[in-house]
């Protein structure tokens, strides 16, 4: 950190003065040029600026964390400019090595920063506010007036004055008395407690990212989960989180319902569950956006919500299979939904039905379906359906939302029926097979999260805004009164009193508190 | 929720009657600068830096006039020099400079505030009619920064009179957002999608006018700033006939001031700032599931953030004060700006709340 300026206000700072770089060989000169080098305040300015262009493109292109659709998407469409982009880590900026090197960079540069500077504070707390100036009429303010009083006495009434100051009292050579008076230590103080409230602040985050798990699962109304790895759909853990030792707590999904205002903005999305802790016992709650189901470290979100259409098949082989269901996975704001429902027990074929899902279906007159809005008032579902080998077992993964396209163009999967349906409304297959679309569940998608880091996060910011307020607000100050004996000696005694302020040149203000100070010392009386 | 449709229009006709009041304003002040007598401000600044505060050194007999105990606007204008013979009007430097030019000023400033009040009052009744805090989307939202700017100005008038003309580099960045309001991002009076529903909407995004229109006076100040130091320095240089925009450096206030307003507005704004991403955060902890995730608006939240701690950084060392600082500041609220226009209506995210379709 450089101190340059005039020297009177660099006095009042605490900041350590920056040595310039010895010159000469040897590696520990080396070291130390290039340590002083990256704890200058020049370099953190520098590692600032890095770190804010740093985070632009993470904002711009695709992120694997945020949406790892896009980043297939934006792969195929730039199939040149994409794995250049790839091998810079740029689809993942926030976890990329060039990243943490910047924010590590930066954070040893406040460290090391930041330890002499609370070693110059703790030394400038305990020590006495510093004599007067020679003339305290060259400072940024003064005045000068003669007070009735003998010098020790207006001395009292001065430290009376300035309470709240720290004071302290000194008898010059030239027989005159001092008052030497010092203001806003909490200005450095709040200035550290904001950069080690950051220090932390970035420990808790990495606490988080090692310790934490989030893990996601879409539940049909009356279906449950547990928490473990297992149960869920998609799973993510830090590396010291441990897959075994997940808190135990299981949910059951009761009922999902979703309200809307009378222009048919959604008003709320609320799903009843009952869970059950540690201790066995079975609880209800009403799960709802903006609040979320606390136990113990782990939190259940509700995170989005759907539709799933039911169906009833019955095979010529005397199979029925009734009430089936998938949930169906949402397009566009009004809930159009695609899915499929996949029947691998059907004799004497498999059966595979592919769809669209619309709450409230619009026909745009070609038999093409979309939804209108949100709310369920016309359901009806618009379906392929197909026979033959879904391909389940071939060891190719394959979308629970999607008829395998490979079988199909393999052929082992036929496309042999197509139809648009209406709750109660069936389709046959040239076979015998029936088909009934019975009405639709509701779906809602859940997500459980553990932070050990979030608390220590918290606890850090709150001490940040606290250190940043006070080392923007306090003024760091220094007031001045020297006394000297009248030289006419024939009345009543009287002295001659100089005032001195100095302030930081960022305090706006302190003329009027220096005039006030003035003032109060020269109303003030002997008793 | 119903919206009451009669209130939504006396709102919107407020709202469009305040712009209108401003840009009144907008004319008076141009008036003022335009009656002002040039290089005044040279002339105020000229006063010796020591008789800042009392001129008390002459002695026991000369008593300042004005009582120390004073309030903080006549304290002020006692920094810049005034304070010796106790001016008796506040804008007693105007009286001397001329008429027309205090007249139009005396002017603006009603203007403006007549402006502001129909401005609070369009947004009060915007929120009355939808039953619930009024910034929901960006209509909504730039209204109320461009009433936060409006209002950051005249508190920083009261402390400092004598900037009142600089009332027009205020009023034409807030005329602009507001005009932008009122067209592109004009989005009809209605209720908030469940995720808003939340009594964080009024935490996290109060506190996001507050520091957006605050950094918005504080990037005016700034532009001022760099005019009158390139003014500053191409004068003495002899650099002949001088173009617009550095020839508005003659009228602008002492560089030192204009620092100093763009100074204390960001230590008012930055801690704001970082409390609303801190809302912001705790809203996310609750509604998604972590404090943290890089949506694109909260990392253009934190580039906003660095580039503001950057500013205040690069205040206290060497070699990066002044014009560097001011570019910095600049960089800032161009961040903001592109957090607000680019991210909410061309990048995807988390915060799609923008109400344009």
């Amino acid at each position: 950190m450089t101190a340059t300026g005039e020297v009177e206000q660099t006095a009042l700072s605490t900041q350590p003065v920056e040595r310039a770089p010895r010159s000469g060989g040897g590696p520990v000169v080396a070291a130390r040029n290039a340590w002083r080098r990256l704890t200058s305040m020049r370099t953190a300015l520098v590692l600032l600026f890095l770190l804010a262009l740093a985070a632009i493109p993470g904002s711009l292109l695709p992120q694997r964390r945020l949406n790892p659709a896009k980043v297939v998407q934006y792969r195929a469409e730039h199939p040149k400019l994409a794995p250049i982009l790839n091998r810079f880590g740029l689809f993942d900026v926030f976890a990329s090595p060039w990243f943490a090197a910047i924010y590590l960079l930066l954070f040893i540069s406040l460290i090391g920063c930041l330890v002499p500077r609370v070693r110059l504070h703790l030394r400038a707390l305990r020590r006495a506010p510093p004599s007067a100036p020679r003339h305290l009429d060259r400072l940024p303010h003064s005045a000068r007036y003669e007070l009735d009083g003998a010098p020790d006495a207006v001395a009292t009434r001065a430290r009376e004055v300035l309470r709240g100051w720290r004071v302290v009292r000194r008898e010059e050579s030239s027989g005159a008395v001092a008052v030497s008076a010092e203001k806003g230590y909490l200005r450095e103080t709040g200035n550290i407690v904001f950069h080690v409230s950051l220090t932390l602040l970035l420990a808790g985050v990495a606490i988080g990212k090692l310790w934490g798990y989030t893990g996601g699962v879409v539940l049909e109304e009356g279906r449950g989960f547990c928490n473990t790895v297992l149960s869920y759909d998609q799973f993510s853990a830090g590396p010291l989180a441990g897959s075994g030792g997940l808190t135990p707590f299981c949910a059951d999904l009761g009922k999902f319902t979703a309200t809307y205002d009378p222009d048919g903005t959604a008003a709320n999305f609320r799903a009843d569950i009952t869970y059950t802790g540690q201790d066995g016992v079975e609880r209800p709650y009403a799960l709802q956006v903006n609040s979320p189901l606390r136990l113990q470290g782990d939190r259940l979100y509700l995170i989005s919500h759907g539709f799933s259409p039911k169906f009833t098949v019955r095979t010529p082989a005397g199979q029925t299979f009734r009430g089936i269901s998938a949930p169906f996975l949402p397009q566009d704001g009004n809930l159009t939904s695609e899915g499929a429902v996949k029947l691998p027990d059907a004799l004497p074929r498999q059966i595979g039905i592919e769809g669209l899902f619309a709450p409230t279906a619009v026909d745009a007159g070609d038999g093409i379906i979309s939804s209108g809005s949100p709310q369920p008032l016309n359901p009806a579902v618009a379906i392929f359906v197909y026979r033959g080998e879904l391909g389940l077992d071939t060891g190719r993964p394959q979308s629970v939302y999607a008829i395998d396209p490979a079988q199909v163009a393999s052929g082992a999967l036929q496309r042999v029926a197509a139809a648009n349906l209406k709750p109660g409304g069936s389709v046959k297959l040239d076979d015998g097979t029936s088909i009934t679309f019975d009405g639709y569940l509701q779906w809602a998608s859940f997500q459980v999260a553990r932070d050990p880091g979030q608390r220590l996060v918290l606890v850090a910011f709150a001490f940040l805004l606290l250190g940043l307020l006070l080392s923007l607000s306090v003024r760091r100050r220094r007031f001045w009164v020297r006394l000297t004996p009248s030289a006419a000696d024939d009345g009543p005694r009287r002295t001659v009193v100089e005032f001195g302020g100095l302030a930081r040149s960022e305090a706006g203000g302190f003329a009027d508190e220096f005039a006030r100070l003035v003032h109060r010392l020269r109303e003030s009386r002997k008793d | 929720m119903a919206v009451n449709a009669g209130l939504a229009q006396l709102s919107d006709t407020l709202f469009t009657t305040s712009i209108a009041l401003y840009s009144l304003a907008l004319v008076s002040y141009c008036g003022e600068y335009a009656f002002g007598r040039r290089g005044r401000v040279a002339e105020t600044a000229a006063v010796p830096a020591t008789a800042k505060v009392l001129v008390g050194a002459g002695g026991p007999e000369v008593a300042p006039s004005a009582p120390p105990t004073s309030s903080a606007p006549s304290a002020v204008s006692g920094e810049a020099g005034d304070g010796a013979a106790g001016s008796p009007e506040k804008f007693g430097r105007d009286a001397v400079v001329n008429r027309p030019a205090q007249r139009f000023g005396r002017l603006a400033v009603l203007l403006t505030l007549l402006g502001a009040a129909g401005h609070l009052t369009s947004i009060v009744l915007r929120g009355t009619a939808v039953d619930r805090i009024p910034w929901g989307n960006m209509y909504e939202f730039s209204s109320a920064v461009g009433f936060v700017a409006v209002a950051a100005f005249c508190v920083v008038l009261a402390r400092q009179p004598r900037i009142r003309y600089l009332g027009m580099f205020v009023m034409l960045p807030v005329i602009l957002l507001m005009f932008l309001a009122g067209t592109v991002l004009y989005a009809k009076a209605a209720p908030l999608v469940p995720a808003l529903r939340s009594y964080w909407l009024a935490i996290h995004v109060t506190a996001a006018i507050t520091a957006t229109g605050t950094f918005l006076v504080s990037f005016v100040a700034s532009v001022l700033y760099l005019i009158r130091e390139r003014y500053d320095r191409l004068v003495p240089a002899g650099a002949g006939t001088i173009r617009f925009p550095v020839s508005l450096g003659s009228r602008l206030p002492e560089s030192r001031l204009l620092d100093q307003v763009a100074y204390r507005t960001v230590a008012f704004g930055f801690p704001v700032w970082t409390f609303g991403i801190a809302a912001g955060a705790m809203w996310a902890e609750a509604a998604w599931g972590r404090y943290w995730g890089w949506d694109p608006k909260e990392t253009w939240a934190f580039i906003a953030w660095v580039i503001y701690a950057a500013y205040l950084h690069a205040r206290s060392t060497a070699g990066w004060r002044g014009r560097k600082a001011a570019w910095i500041n600049l960089l800032g609220y161009g961040a903001m700006t592109f957090n607000f226009f680019v991210v909410n209506i061309v990048v995807a995210g988390l915060h799609s709340y923008a109400g344009l379709s």
